[in-house]
């Protein structure tokens, strides 16, 4: 076992996997230059000095036929689309997108090719592509904040993962570049662990094992055994979440804290299965309230099992706002774990 | 004058093209009778495009169409029968009845399901190629795209990567002169919204006359061989024009009558090439009846065939959205 950074063991992931088959790539803008940060948060740093690559780079090594880190002009049209074609001639593209909310730039390939090629095909064409895109608010600006998980969530043909801790991300990486569908990942950017400090990041180094592994997407971990609330909450809000439950657990209420992990497939299993024991579910997370993946959720445990649940479902999620730079007001706008410890105090008293 | 091919060369594209403009009209009628469900963007009048470019490609080359795909599956080999099960969703459907008229491919015979978002096809394209290259494969890539999708961002940022990179992808505009209903003239500055932006990123470019069928297979060979011996992409901008309006509902009345006239009679690329093979003595007349005959009855039974045949299972509904498994 090492101690890992989230970053590293993304890393360790991917570089593992291109070492055992050949059709995995990198691709992204600046996803490694020589002297650059490798992608923006440093997963794919030093990828191009065992993989080669392309275009080459003069003074670096070179290697047989096409190096393996691609670094791309700023065209994430291109990067999209190239992910797709290339997935559907048998490579495994793992993409790097700087920052999640560029997804945006690249919705058509993402939702109407990539999520639907498989299906108009009649089931004849594969698209087994990773798109890594860093998540979460960190005093940039509404443009490069966001936590759009859900949207993704909604399109069909889509998986949409969230590893939070560093054995999940190698574990769960590997799945995602052996799965044969498109799966969007999502870090968050306080939780790499990197060497570049982030006001308000988290250490989330950990344990990984340094052998093959690889976590099945659909089983979510619960993070803290507890018998009064059931809190569900994914990468940053799930470590805020375990924060504010040390603080009930002193004033004598118990949390429950799962961890989806992935949110297409969703575990709803073991929701139900914390919620049979608390009778009460709070769910957070850094989208915004309006159709952010809490609502799906709570309106699934709502239409299936309301008679386990004794009060209210409650949603945490950011003010459905954009994100503002401003310390302060984004500090004010997403779920703070005082928020989480009011509205705890709250339900466990109904 | 180009240089007439084999007779079996020359009688295969012809076949081809006779095809294509039978089914199209067919598929017309079909739906002006109300029997054919959905809308249809029609390929006829563009067949000279299709079978120049793809005649020669091979099986294994990979070919990305757009919303008018009928004309470049058959040319590619995709099976008629096939086809028109997808046109009336039916379960033997190339798609199996999920992608419809905008769709149709069978990636069996390296069509992919044509692609109904303009430009959408573009970077896939060049995503395709790159793999070709990245596998140490000759096999090449190609993409169509009507005049349209050259004023669309995924068009641009793909063609600048794709010279770069050297992929070997053939990017063929079929130029009709119009985007559904509007003249290319108003919505681009170039008068070759393809050809003459091909400079800006460094790739070879040629304007052809798309209704020339032998005229556009000497251009596709050209850019053929250019990306298979790993020199890059071509653009060819095909100068041709539809037979139809853009799309079910569409009569064309902002297309000027003169201009009608030139390319729908004096320039038919399935007239033009007929009247090509049969003065240069490469068969009779009563040859090559025979063989538009064998065409005509062969989309009869199509036909009958099609609306006969049942219709997908409902749980087809909810197949093939994931791919089940992986490589674990």
């Amino acid at each position: 076992m090492a101690q890992m950074s989230i970053a590293d063991a993304l890393k360790a992931a991917i570089a593992e996997e291109m070492r055992r088959d050949p059709a995995v790539y990198c691709i992204g803008e600046d996803e490694d230059i020589p002297g650059g940060m490798g992608g923006a948060f440093t997963v794919t740093k030093g990828i191009g000095e065992e993989f080669g690559y392309f275009p080459p780079i003069p003074g670096t090594k070179q290697v047989e036929g096409i190096g393996r880190a691609i670094n791309t002009p700023i065209s994430e049209i291109l990067i999209s689309g190239v992910c797709v074609g290339s997935a559907m001639m048998g490579m495994r593209p793992v993409a790097d997108l700087q920052y999640c909310d560029f997804l945006f730039c690249m919705m058509d390939q993402l939702v109407n090719q990539a999520a639907k090629m498989r299906y108009m095909s009649g089931g004849k064409v594969k698209i087994p592509m990773v798109m890594r895109c860093p998540s979460g608010a960190t005093n940039r600006g509404a443009q490069h904040a966001q936590s759009p998980e859900s949207y993704f969530m909604h399109v069909p043909g889509l998986k949409v993962i969230c590893p939070s801790t560093a054995y999940d991300a190698k574990g769960l990486m590997k799945t995602a570049i052996r799965d044969d569908n498109p799966v969007i990942v999502f870090e968050h950017k306080l939780l790499y662990g990197s060497k570049r400090k982030e006001a308000g990041a988290l250490n989330s180094s950990g344990e990984v094992p340094e052998e093959d592994y690889a976590i099945p997407f659909g089983k979510a971990a619960i993070r803290r055994e507890g018998k009064d609330i059931t809190i569900v909450a994914n990468l940053m809000m799930n470590y805020k979440a375990q924060e504010a439950a040390q603080i009930l657990e002193k004033e004598g209420i118990s949390c429950e804290i799962i961890d989806p992990r992935t949110l297409v497939p969703f575990d709803y299993e073991t929701v139900i299965e914390s919620v049979r024991k608390t009778g009460k579910l709070i769910i957070i997370h850094e989208d915004n309230y309006n159709c952010g993946w809490g609502a799906q959720v709570a309106s699934y445990i709502a239409e299936h099992e309301i008679f386990l649940l004794n009060a209210p479902i409650v949603r945490l999620a950011a003010l459905d706002t954009p994100v503002p730079f401003s310390p302060v007001l984004e500090n004010y706008v997403i779920p703070s774990t005082e928020k989480i410890i009011d509205a705890a105090r709250k339900l466990a008293n109904m | 004058m180009l240089k007439m091919p084999s007779r079996d060369k020359a009688l295969g594209m012809y076949s081809k093209m006779y095809t294509i403009r039978k089914y199209e009209e067919r598929i017309y009628y079909l739906f002006l009778e109300g029997i054919m469900p959905g809308t249809i963007h029609q390929s006829h009048g563009e067949e000279a495009s299709a079978v120049g470019m793809i005649y020669d490609l091979r099986k294994d080359d990979i070919m990305f169409s757009t919303h008018r795909p009928a004309g470049h599956d058959i040319a590619k080999g995709v099976s008629l029968r096939s086809m028109m099960c997808e046109m009336f969703g039916k379960a033997e459907g190339c798609c199996k009845g999920k992608g419809g008229a905008m769709h149709t491919g069978d990636f069996d015979f390296g069509a992919p399901p044509a692609n109904a978002i303009v430009g959408g096809n573009i970077p896939i394209a060049a995503g395709a190629a790159l793999a070709f290259k990245m596998q140490g494969k000759d096999n090449i890539s190609m993409s169509f795209m009507g005049d349209g999708a050259t004023n669309e961002g995924s068009f641009h940022e793909t063609l600048n990567a794709a010279s770069l990179w050297k992929l070997p992808v053939v990017f063929v505009c079929e130029n009709n002169l119009y985007s559904a209903t509007t003249s290319i003239k108003l919505t681009c500055p170039m008068k070759n919204p393809a050809a003459d932006r091909g400079v800006a990123y460094g790739i070879p470019s040629e304007v052809v006359d798309g209704n020339d069928v032998l005229a556009v297979n000497e251009a596709a060979t050209r850019a053929i061989a250019r990306a298979r011996a790993g020199e890059g992409p071509t653009i060819l901008e095909l100068k041709t024009y539809r037979r139809g309006g853009h799309s079910r509902n569409d009569a064309c009345g902002y297309r000027p009558k003169d201009e009608e006239k030139l390319w729908l009679v004096d320039r038919d690329p399935v007239a033009l090439f007929r009247k090509r093979i049969l003065e240069e003595n490469v068969i009779t007349e009563d040859e090559l009846k025979k063989i538009e005959d064998t065409v005509d009855k062969e989309i009869d039974k199509l036909v009958e065939y099609a609306e006969a045949a049942p219709f997908p299972e409902l749980s087809e509904a909810e197949r093939d959205v994931y791919c089940e498994g992986g490589i674990n």
